[in-house]
């Protein structure tokens, strides 16, 4: 298959991640967004990793082929953590403030 | 090395340790003590001077290096003092008569504070110090440090009475006057170093050396040294320093004004007259610059009627003819001249002082009158000193100026009739000044009449001294046609080679005949026109101008002081505040503003912050991919 459906598929959702964060203020949407943008590269990298190993290239070190898909469980793993963070702050920012709305926390301002 | 050259470092330490004894403990020494301490250190130089002089004379003399002043790579400046006979002949005067000043200042400030007394004496002694320095330095560094501090000091004496704003800008006066020459001196020395490599004597009037400079060097080094002698010596332009320097008191302006500082220009260029002597066009500009000082000082001195000021009119005038006679190579008359005139001015300075003492104050002339009456011991001897700077034959005076009078008929006949005149003039100025001070009546107050004494014997003896000196004094110098065998000439024949000049006895016999009788016309000319002098209105035409010293202050104050001071004050207000603050401020005020501007990206919402991002990451994008 065209490698190109792929990027255009992942470039897709990342923008849809970016304009997700930019234009929400619902920290748990926002959160999702991001979600979405790790998931969006996580895609690409495994897409390039396949066309990387059906080249030429990788039939001379057949060891190196799967490298960027193991680098997507590393994502995986690092987006699990920062979920639980993520999430931790947003209950602790609800109970606060009863509200997850980001704008609704810049009180540090002036 | 001879035992007594051993001994002579001692010459000007002397003076420092009565400086720095008189300086340090001047608020618990007694008044008695610290004079003694003063006159008793100058006395003791005096003493050595006197030995080192006759050690000279017998033939020896000597360069003696302590220590490396300035050492670099391979260019070595020493600590060293040269004893010759130019050098020891100063040193005689500087101490003697020096001595005799201080010793008359111990009476004459003895109304002063005690801590004021000590300061006085300490800064008497500094400069007899920095005097003994400049002539005994072996090179034209460390004379340069006595240079300095002659004008340092003579800033400190002239201020003494610091509480008068007038004395103090008299003192700067004098002070900025002295820098001026003494940039001349500094640029002629690294001109020398440069050239020659050298700032000692043996070095740079070696045959040697002299060769290595071109016609411009000469002449250059020669000009800018000369400049640097206008200064202290008080030449056309700079002399306007020394008449206001008479703020200062009156001992101060004999041993500084009179007898030694302004001598200064007259010793160094004397002291170079091997190179002086090469340049030619210097010779002529120096001729010049000294007639035509010695005639405009006297012409001012004429309508002067502030005793002291006449007197540094006098100074400025004679300081002139020495210039005449070092600008036309006659280095030994201008010498000779230094010696006499230093005798006899002295004697005036200090006989203008006990004047000042008995009138309690006063300096005008035309307020006292009659002195002589009241006065014998002054007045004689002030007598005896007009007679010696008018050039009456017998007195110093006669000798050293006919000399320098001759020199210059041989030279150019033209210049002489200058000379003579302005040699006339001095005559007539300097009898103006005695008979309205001391013939006539009193026209001073009553107060100050029944105050009239004479002074004490702290204060005649040193002008008995003088007058005894300014009697003989011409006497080591008795032309050949006189008989004598000129013994300074002889003397000084080693360090200082004077253009020869031939006249016949007839023409010199005819010179002096003439000047003398000239003189004594103009003498009795003043003797018809003041013996019974009455205070006159207010003059006008020249007198006017010669009483307002020729407006040559006012001609300062207008072409230089003013324009600087409008230039000062055109920097202060424009270039100062608007440029320079300008830039500063301007710079703050951007930085103000702009990180103002700025604050408002920090606005504390995310969204925002990751706009900014994702723009920022585009137009890396688009860099990376586009460009």
């Amino acid at each position: 298959m065209d490698i190109k459906a792929y990027i255009i598929l992942s470039l897709a959702l990342f923008t849809i991640g970016i304009v997700g964060v930019l234009v929400r203020r619902n920290a748990i949407i926002i959160f999702m967004c991001v979600e979405l943008m790790l998931n969006a590269v996580n895609l690409l990298l495994v897409a390039f990793s396949k066309m990387h190993a059906m080249s030429g290239v990788a039939k001379a070190s057949p060891y190196f082929a799967s490298d960027a898909q193991v680098f997507v469980f590393f994502i995986m793993v690092v987006a699990a953590a920062e979920v639980s963070v993520g999430l931790a702050i947003i209950v602790m920012m609800y109970r606060n403030v009863h509200t997850v709305d980001v704008n609704f926390l810049n009180r540090l301002k002036n | 090395m001879n035992n007594i050259f051993k001994l002579v470092w001692l010459i000007p330490v002397l003076p420092l340790i009565g400086f720095l004894i008189n300086g340090l403990g001047r608020k618990s020494l007694s008044k008695s003590l610290s004079g003694i301490i003063g006159s008793g250190v100058i006395l003791g130089s005096f003493v050595l001077s006197l030995l080192v002089f006759f050690q000279v004379k017998s033939g020896n003399t000597a360069t003696i290096h302590f220590f490396d002043f300035i050492r670099l790579e391979n260019f070595k400046i020493g600590f060293d003092y040269k004893i010759d006979q130019l050098s020891s002949l100063f040193l005689l005067i500087i101490t003697g008569v020096g001595f005799l000043i201080h010793l008359y200042s111990t009476s004459y400030m003895h109304d002063e504070e005690n801590m004021n007394f000590a300061k006085y004496f300490a800064y008497l002694n500094l400069f007899v110090f920095s005097m003994l320095l400049l002539v005994m330095g072996g090179n034209f560094v460390i004379m340069f440090i006595g240079w300095e501090g002659v004008g340092l000091c003579s800033y400190l004496l002239i201020g003494y009475w610091f509480r008068n704003t007038d004395y103090t800008d008299a003192a700067k006066k004098a002070f900025i006057m002295n820098r001026i020459g003494d940039l001349g001196f500094l640029l002629a020395l690294f001109w020398l170093i440069t050239k020659i490599g050298s700032v000692q004597y043996d070095v740079i009037f070696s045959a040697a050396s002299l060769a290595k400079l071109s016609a411009t060097d000469i002449t250059g080094i020669t000009m800018l040294l000369f400049v640097g002698a206008t200064g202290k010596s008080a030449q056309i332009p700079l002399y306007t320093w020394l008449p206001d320097a008479m703020a200062g008191p009156t001992p101060v302006s004999a041993l500084i004004h009179a007898a030694t500082m302004v001598t200064a220009g007259i010793y160094m260029i004397a002291r170079s007259n091997a190179l002086f002597s090469l340049a030619h066009q210097t010779q002529t500009v120096i001729t010049i610059v000294g007639l035509a000082t010695a005639l405009l000082a006297a012409s001012i001195a004429i309508k002067q009627n502030d005793i002291k000021k006449v007197l540094a009119y006098s100074t400025v005038s004679q300081l002139g003819f020495m210039f005449l006679a070092l600008g036309t190579g006659n280095y030994v008359a201008a010498v000779f001249h230094v010696l006499t005139h230093a005798f006899f001015k002295a004697l005036m300075f200090l006989g203008s002082g006990s004047v000042i003492h008995a009138m309690g104050g006063e300096q005008d002339i035309r307020k006292m009158g009659g002195l002589h009456k009241k006065m014998k011991i002054t007045s004689v001897t002030f007598l005896i000193g007009c007679l010696a700077i008018a050039g009456i034959p017998g007195f110093s005076g006669f000798f050293s100026k006919d000399e320098i009078l001759a020199g210059t008929f041989a030279h150019s006949p033209l210049l002489y009739g200058i000379a003579l005149f302005a040699a006339l003039l001095t005559a007539f100025y300097m009898f103006r000044l005695y008979f309205v001070t001391f013939t006539g009546t009193f026209r001073g107050t009553h107060d100050q009449e029944h105050h009239l004494h004479e002074s004490p014997a702290a204060m005649t003896f040193p002008l008995i001294v003088l007058a005894i000196l300014s009697i003989i004094g011409g006497y080591v110098g008795v032309p050949e046609v006189l008989g004598g065998h000129h013994e300074l000439a002889g003397y000084l024949s080693p360090v200082v080679k004077s253009a020869e000049h031939h006249l016949d006895h007839n023409t010199e016999y005819m010179l002096m005949g003439l000047s003398t009788i000239l003189v004594v016309i103009s003498i009795s000319f003043a003797w018809m026109k003041f013996k019974n002098y009455k205070v006159e209105g207010e003059a006008n035409g020249l007198g006017k101008v010669l009483e307002n010293k020729w407006y040559v202050d006012e001609l300062y104050q207008a072409a230089i002081v003013n324009p600087l001071k409008s230039i000062s004050a055109f920097f202060n207000n424009i270039i100062e505040s608007k440029v320079i603050d300008g830039a500063v401020n301007g710079v703050g005020k951007a930085v103000n503003y702009s990180s103002r501007q700025l604050r408002w990206l920090q606005s504390g919402q995310v969204g925002a912050y990751v706009l900014l991002m994702v723009i920022g990451m585009l137009i890396l994008f688009f860099i990376q991919l586009f460009l």
